[in-house]
């Protein structure tokens, strides 16, 4: 089960809970169940969002493969100027 | 990919690190390159575009019968010949409003209609026949006036999300967005020492000394050309070729050289309007922006209001950090608070942090990014409380700063565990450094300031084809904005093993190579870099594979070294090496022409840490601020071309210290921009300010073979901050509105002497 961590605001999607805990191969996968599991959150997904996995942040990749004990956090999709 | 982090730290490079002259230097200092408007095409019409005078208007009716009267017209188009193609896709749809206004005008300068005409008098002529019939509507151009209850609506159905509870009535709010982790409210309680303050920061423009330009021409078959300075051509295809509803393969679009983006040419204002306008002419139609124009109505950055709470121990530990960032991003969604947000603790330690954004829209342009967007307002707020807390606390502000630095294993203020990161090493390599023991005199002081920039990879495309003579040609799809280009030249010849010279990396069209994402987020070296880098290590095993079946030896016989292929060992065969030059002279009669290629996405983008330091002096007289000395320490994983870090590092300082000094978007009470030219609108230029000391960290990024890291944004980060925690030193006075422009900084004085002498 990949730990899932979404940012406060998203919070109220979620029933109060930032800690969440998804079973998911890669973060395709684990987007899409985030999002079934939590419909609030799908708007937020549809704008766009990065992930960091265990430290590394990824802004597209979505076929990084996710290990059982893989630390997930959302993040706002990244920009740049 | 595997990462080659033993590599990196060990490998010495024959070419990387070293300075060559770049291959667009000669072209560029003597009027050869070619800009976005310097391309010509026969038959081609000047193409104008009719702007709103007012901040906030219904659009009743659009009537241009006398305009296309007048001889010499060939097309006027308004939002009848963009017709929506969006598809649901929120953010595309706020890009075609903006390029071309629907029921309303949103801000002074928002397009409305155009036309193209056969020569610019004649075009100028035909705006003014152009009837629009407003009505104008009450308008609001303050980021905290706007999020007031009775503020104008800009959207009479825009409820806030990221409230809950949702609330019942409609406002400017676009959205509410929240970071940290801890308990802050207990943090607090823990301090010996807190600090609270607000601060605000006006809106800048990127001031690119190229204003926008393109020449765009499709044909009766729905094929089409644009030629357009851009930091993406790709974008600009793909964006213009969903609103104008033609296959992406449909439009070629060529990136000419670019004067200057900084994030402003990341998006599209004139290049939809320019193909409609061809689209409808059936000749070719050029669009120029004028420099107020830009002003008006590209995208300058986000005016913020921010409160900053930060309370800390006597012994000058940080218990708990708080902000409140409110951002407008003009009259669409999408500032970018939420990165201020995530970035304004991203550089210390700490147990409770929080940080709250609110997405403000009023009556201005849409905003767009410059360099870090979202960051330098809120490293403003944070790092001028930090300032004042050291001193309050009874440290120096850079040991205050090393105490509470971020590090490895760190839980970061926006979520993830931070790994090796370079902010310690620029902090303890700022306190060594000969700028921190220089003397300081009246009226003079120093600040400093560190900050970071996220950085990100992306999708690049590198086509490197080996001529017969030797010479190598590597194809990019990433405009060059900083020096790129002999960057990757250098890491081509270095992993080639060939001189630099024999190396030319050209831009190529939308028809050459598959999607390149922008050139943005610091990504160009290492994402595009990395590309390079593998596409030469692609082409190695070919030229192997070649040497291999000259000499008549399996393919894992042959090893590359110095340029040259080479048996692997002795059982491989005495054959003498083989230079590139030598197998490319054979490529026609041995299989064909050898190139290497890479396509992908890239990850493991690493973070750029910087501190800055600055000295200024204040004439008290004139409230004039003089910066004395200036210098930037940043972390860019390797300096693939040394020069061009320190170019990115002064010039994000540079335009930096004109935010904290002089620039700013005036608004007149009728919501319209006082000053959209250079000369009200004032950025530093050479004879304003000292040369920007640079020193190059190199923490490698273990995401790139190289290890490099991205270095463009973070220099925007710090200079605010650092600019205002020196006037204050200078001075005694704590600015905390930007720009502390002489006219402010005096009355600031002046009050400051008024008081002393109340109190005496």
């Amino acid at each position: 089960m990949a730990k899932v961590i979404i940012w406060s605001s998203l919070k109220s999607h979620t029933g109060g809970e930032s800690n969440l805990e998804i079973e998911a191969v890669n973060v395709k996968d684990l987007l899409a169940r985030l999002g079934e599991t939590y419909p609030g959150l799908q708007p937020q997904l549809k704008r766009g969002v990065s992930v960091s996995v265990d430290g590394i942040i990824f802004r597209d990749g979505w076929l990084t493969p996710l290990k059982s004990d893989s630390e997930v956090v959302l993040l706002p999709r990244m920009q740049g100027g | 990919m595997p990462l080659d982090n033993a590599e990196s730290s060990t490998r010495k490079y024959k070419v990387v690190g070293t300075r060559p002259n770049r291959p667009d230097g000669v072209d560029k200092v003597t009027g050869r390159a070619r800009f976005g408007a310097d391309a010509v095409a026969p038959g081609q019409l000047v193409g104008l575009i009719l702007r709103s005078p007012h901040a906030h208007a219904k659009i009743k009716s659009i009537d241009a019968s006398k305009a296309l009267k007048l001889a010499g017209v060939k097309a006027v188009v308004t939002k009848d010949d963009l017709p929506d193609k969006t598809d649901g896709d929120a953010g595309l749809y706020d890009v075609l409003v903006n390029v071309m206004a629907r029921e309303k005008a949103l801000y002074q300068g928002h397009a409305v209609a155009a036309v193209a005409a056969t020569s610019a008098a004649i075009a100028k002529a035909a705006l003014k026949l152009i009837n629009v019939d407003y009505e104008i509507l009450p308008h609001v151009t303050d980021v905290d006036e706007a999020m007031k209850p009775n503020a104008p609506l800009l959207y009479p159905k825009m409820i806030t999300d990221g409230v809950d509870p949702k609330p019942k009535k409609p406002s400017n709010i676009v959205r509410r967005y929240e970071f940290g982790h801890g308990d802050v409210e207990a943090g607090f309680r823990q301090a010996d020492i807190v600090i609270e303050r607000s601060f605000k920061t006006e809106a800048t423009h990127q001031g690119y000394i190229e204003p926008h330009a393109c020449l765009a021409n499709v044909g009766p078959d729905g094929q089409g050309e644009l030629w357009v300075c851009t930091q993406g051509h790709f974008m600009v295809r793909d964006t213009c070729a969903r609103l104008l509803g033609m296959d992406f393969s449909k439009l070629r679009v060529t990136a000419s050289e670019i004067g200057g983006g900084f994030g402003g040419k990341t998006t599209v204002f004139i290049e939809p309007v320019a193909l409609a306008l061809s689209r409808k002419a059936n000749r070719p139609v050029k669009v120029v922006m004028s420099r107020e124009e830009v002003f008006k109505a590209t995208g300058p950055t986000s005016s913020s209001s921010i409160d900053v709470k930060i309370g800390a121990t006597k012994d000058g530990r940080i218990v708990a950090g708080d902000a409140t960032l409110r951002y407008q991003g003009g009259a669409f969604a999408g500032s970018p608070v939420e990165f201020g947000a995530m970035t304004a603790f991203a550089q210390y330690d700490l147990d409770n942090v929080r940080a709250i954004g609110f997405d403000v829209v009023c009556n201005r342009p849409k905003q767009a990014a410059y360099r870090a967007p979202g960051a330098p307002m809120a490293n403003f707020a944070v790092e001028s409380v930090i300032e004042e807390l050291a001193h309050k606390v009874g440290m120096e502000p850079i040991d205050f700063r090393i105490k509470n630095a971020a590090r490895e294993g760190t839980h970061s203020s926006y979520g993830p565990i931070y790994g090796p990161i370079g902010l310690l090493p620029t902090l303890q390599k700022a306190r060594e450094h000969p700028h921190f023991k220089a003397p300081l005199g009246k009226n003079q002081g120093r600040g400093m300031a560190c900050g970071f920039w996220f950085n990100f990879g992306g999708q690049s495309c590198v086509s490197m084809n080996i001529g017969v003579d030797g010479t190598v040609s590597v194809t990019v799809g990433s405009p060059d904005i900083g020096g790129s280009r002999a960057s990757m030249g250098l890491m081509t010849a270095e992993e080639l093993g060939i001189p630099y010279e024999k190396v030319r990396t050209v831009i190529a069209d939308t028809g050459t190579l598959g999607y390149n994402d922008v050139t943005d987020g610091s990504r160009t070296t290492f994402a595009t870099g990395m590309a390079c880098i593998l596409a030469a290590r692609d082409a190695i095993k070919k030229l192997c594979a070649r040497a291999a079946q000259i000499w008549g030896i399996p393919e894992d016989a042959v090893t590359w070294e110095n340029g040259h292929a080479k048996p692997a060992g002795a059982n491989a065969g005495n054959h003498p090496p083989m230079s590139l030059k030598e197998i490319a002279a054979q490529a026609p009669s041995t299989g064909g022409p050898i190139a290497g290629h890479h396509e992908y996405s890239a990850d493991g983008a690493g973070v750029s840490f910087a501190t800055h330091i600055c000295d200024s002096e204040v004439d008290p007289e004139t409230g004039f601020t003089k910066i004395l000395r200036y210098t930037v320490l940043q972390d860019a994983g390797k300096a693939v071309h040394p020069s061009y870090v320190e170019g990115q590092f002064q010039g994000g300082a540079v335009q930096g210290i004109g935010w904290a000094l002089n620039e700013e978007y005036i608004y007149g009470k009728d919501g319209r921009l006082q000053n959209a030219g250079f000369l009200d609108y004032r950025i530093p230029v050479c004879s304003d300010l000292p040369m920007i000391d640079t020193v190059i960290l190199e923490i490698p990024n273990p995401g790139h073979p190289y290890g490099v890291r991205g270095v463009g944004e973070t220099s925007i980060v710090p200079p605010l901050a650092a600019v205002a925690n020196s006037v204050s030193a200078a001075v005694g006075v704590r600015m905390t509105e930007t720009p502390i422009s002489p006219p402010k900084l005096l009355a600031a004085l002046e009050k400051q002497s008024a008081m002393k002498k109340a109190a005496e």
